[in-house]
């Protein structure tokens, strides 16, 4: 006799890949999402996270679950891999470190490998741009994208959603007018952040304004033309003044390829610090996706204080990521 | 000696402005009359030619790419010179000018003799461009007057161009005293590092590093600068400057200003930049993925106006093999390039003839004759008498689909694989032999 638990699990359903032979549970960018299937997660995740785990212990029980992971990451790996855990799957971690990405197979073979494995679903974490298509359209598994390269990060993008509307008091839902009348301001090395990408193309679809806040360097005008409701501040005061979310973002070091930037300057006109706060946003949501750079970008009084949602913002990773497995491998709905 | 009786077709030749029906007598490798129609029929008799009937077809001299990667010696995995010529051979193509960025980089007469011997199995005619500097490290200029008694045509560094000016001056003097072109890929690599499509809106979205429109227009000015210090300084031959695959409007406003101002700047343009933007890119498509990449809008139409103005002196394709699995990467991983010879006829009628109304003369001025002069490839890209018997037939009426596994080509890396195209080739001459047939 099957197990009552095990019975609701989702089975895959006959999906339809699209024309280019992706499949309908991948989640690449966060631009392939309409509002209906964002609020479907929301709901999912809203559900997933406010019933005992012993209620869904089993949903994704015997399924198989692979982390291919190019780039180290704590929370996101960890995440996915809880997610997965606490819904019953079973997952295997590849880091480029310990595997045959080392004896240099590419991409593709090491995709093709893992399905051949079993895998019916690949979180990817990468360092290059796209890396997500690639794996989707040549194994035709459902992909999740951890994070590409300076492309995007879509699933941080929907557990900062969930973040603001739960901090702001409004429904978990998605509607081009959830969040009129609110002004983001996401601060920092925004031409190498996924986060900042993803997030621009996703909050101003529910009727936000966001700010995009940094130096020249590392905040091009070409910025502006991610989406529809985007402005550029080179002035950090001036962004806050007008916001009531403060996302604030690292500077990645590791994909400056020879920028030159002045820390000091830079922490100067663009840390979040008490003084700042208070002076101009004195009520604003603080957030950050992790890893932080405490003393540079943000200073530990804000990062630990009232105002910030951080750690609130790793908790929501987990119920979105279950919700994104669960979506995953029930052929595309959530 | 072998005689072929062309008849029935429509015959066009830029340099004596021909375009109306001809019958065309070739002996052995030679064109040795034009004739108004049935006008050879005797002769062909007497001489028991054969008869290629080419009614309904245009009748032209073989088209010529100064522009493609044969690959080798050194990456025969690709391409070699032999499935190249084929390809080239399906497209209408009689001459192709290879890129000496095989491995080992073609600086020396060994190499480029290696490549023009028989062994090689080319069905049309090769004409080697040879490394400008050493090892195309950009250092040592290489001995232009022995590379073209072996064979070269021209000089370049291809797509590791010469930045130090010095060199670069040196070069263009050389090459001119030689009497070849220097042939310069117009990118300052010191400013693309990292780089894997157009600079812009797009790349920014799509989290890829950009080529600046200022990478490529820069060099070209300064080429033309020395260009220019060069030929109004009275000493020594005029030197000829050839920039590979404009894709900007500004790089192309700079030769604009040279030709004006009287200099020996010539140019070509690939039929992916007048065909293609740099939307062509998103899902991360390696096949759109080439330098210079894919631009704007913009950039697309002033390479259009440019070859309409007679700004562009010629068609190149640029054609680029690469294996499955090298374009099955990431983005960022990804070889640049794509193959071109199979394509490059219809893509141009379809563009410029059809969509701008450019007369099919001037397409063929564009592919054939001036593409021949500027590499200094005489009894080419004409059909006079006493020329080679270099020459393609095609329907410009009928439309085929291109199915790259169907090219002769090692490789398949191609944006329009699958595209239904006007422009049939029906046949392929090359010195008089029929080197494709459809």
């Amino acid at each position: 006799m099957p197990k009552k638990a095990t019975a609701q699990a989702p089975q895959p359903k006959a999906t339809t890949p699209s024309a280019d032979g992706i499949h309908p549970g991948s989640l690449l960018s966060i631009t392939q999402l309409s509002l209906e299937e964002v609020s479907n997660i929301l709901a999912l995740a809203e559900r997933l996270a406010g019933e005992p785990q012993s209620k869904h212990a089993t949903l994704l029980e015997n399924r198989k679950l692979a982390l291919l992971f190019y780039e180290s990451s704590t929370r996101t790996r960890t995440s996915f891999e809880l997610a997965a855990k606490s819904l019953g799957a079973m997952t295997t971690l590849v880091s480029d470190k310990s595997s045959s990405i080392e004896k240099g197979e590419s991409l593709k073979d090491t995709g093709l490998t893992l399905r051949a494995l079993g895998a019916e679903c690949i979180i990817l974490r990468h360092n290059a741009s796209g890396s997500p298509y690639l794996l989707a359209k040549h194994t035709g598994l459902p992909v999740l994208n951890a994070g590409d390269g300076m492309h995007e990060h879509p699933s941080q993008a929907l557990l900062d959603l969930r973040t603001i509307l739960s901090r702001l008091g409004k429904k978990q839902a998605a509607t081009d007018t959830t969040l009129d009348g609110i002004t983001v301001c996401i601060t920092g090395d925004i031409l190498h952040s996924r986060v900042a990408r993803s997030n621009a193309l996703l909050l101003p679809r529910l009727g936000a304004k966001v700010i995009l806040c940094g130096p020249q360097q590392l905040l091009p005008p070409e910025a502006v033309d991610l989406s529809t409701g985007i402005t550029l501040e080179r002035d950090f005061d001036k962004a806050l003044q007008q916001s009531q979310v403060a996302m604030m973002l690292r500077i990645q070091k590791e994909r400056l390829a020879g920028m030159q930037i002045d820390l000091a300057d830079y922490q100067k006109q663009y840390q979040l610090n008490e003084d700042r706060y208070f002076k101009h946003a004195p009520t604003a949501v603080v957030m950050h996706p992790g890893p932080m750079i405490r003393g540079l970008e943000i200073t530990a009084d804000i990062a630990d204080g009232p105002s910030s949602a951080i750690e609130e913002q790793v908790r929501n990773g987990l119920a979105i990521r279950m919700a994104l497995l669960v979506r995953a491998l029930n052929g595309g709905a959530a | 000696m072998k005689s072929i009786l062309i008849k029935g077709g429509h015959l066009i030749d830029p340099p004596s402005r021909t375009d109306r029906p001809r019958d065309l007598l070739i002996h052995d490798n030679k064109i040795v009359e034009l004739g108004d129609p049935g006008k050879l029929n005797a002769t062909a008799k007497k001489e028991g030619a054969e008869v290629i009937d080419a009614t309904g077809l245009v009748v032209a001299p073989g088209l010529v790419d100064i522009h493609v990667h044969l690959r080798e010696p050194g990456q025969g995995h690709k391409e070699t010179i032999e499935s190249g010529t084929k390809a080239g051979a399906m497209g209408g193509f009689t001459a192709l000018c290879c890129m000496p960025n095989t491995s080992p980089v073609n600086d020396s007469p060994e190499i480029t003799r290696w490549m023009l011997s028989p062994e090689r199995n080319a069905v049309i005619r090769v004409f080697p461009v040879a490394a400008a500097t050493r090892g195309s490290m950009g250092e040592a200029i290489t001995e232009y007057g022995s590379l073209k008694a072996a064979g070269a045509v021209g000089v370049s560094d291809d797509g590791k161009p010469v930045l130090q000016d010095a060199i670069m001056h040196q070069a263009l003097i050389a090459a001119a005293r030689a009497g070849v072109p220097m042939i310069q890929h117009a990118e300052n690599t010191k400013i693309t590092v990292g780089a894997s499509m157009n600079a812009g809106a797009r790349a920014f979205r799509l989290g890829l590093r950009g080529m600046s429109v200022e990478a490529e227009s820069g060099i070209v000015e300064r080429d033309i600068r020395l260009v220019r210090e060069l030929t109004t300084s009275g000493k020594g031959p005029r030197p000829h400057l050839h920039v590979q695959h404009v894709s900007t409007a500004k790089a192309m406003e700079a030769i604009r200003h040279a030709k004006r101002a009287g200099l020996h700047v010539t140019c070509e343009v690939a039929p992916h930049h007048f065909m293609l933007t740099d939307e062509a890119v998103e899902g991360y498509n390696t096949h759109a993925k080439m330098n210079p990449p894919l631009r704007g809008e913009a950039d697309r139409a002033a390479m259009v106006t440019a070859l309409l103005d007679g700004t562009a002196d010629c068609i190149a394709t640029d054609h680029a093999p690469h294996a499955v699995h090298e374009k099955e990467q990431e983005f960022e991983k990804a070889p640049n390039g794509i193959t071109g010879l199979e394509t490059s006829l219809s893509l141009s009628i379809k563009m410029l003839h059809h969509q701008h109304r450019m007369p099919l003369l001037r397409l063929i001025h564009l592919m054939s004759t001036a593409p021949a002069h500027i590499m200094g490839l005489r009894g080419r890209g004409t059909l006079a008498p006493e020329a080679f018997a270099d020459v393609v037939l095609f329907d410009p009426k009928s439309t085929w689909t291109f199915n790259a596994r169907n090219s002769p080509s090692k490789s398949r890396n191609t944006p329009f694989d699958g595209h239904t195209l006007p422009g049939v080739v029906k046949m392929t001459i090359s010195e008089g032999r029929i080197v494709y047939r459809s």
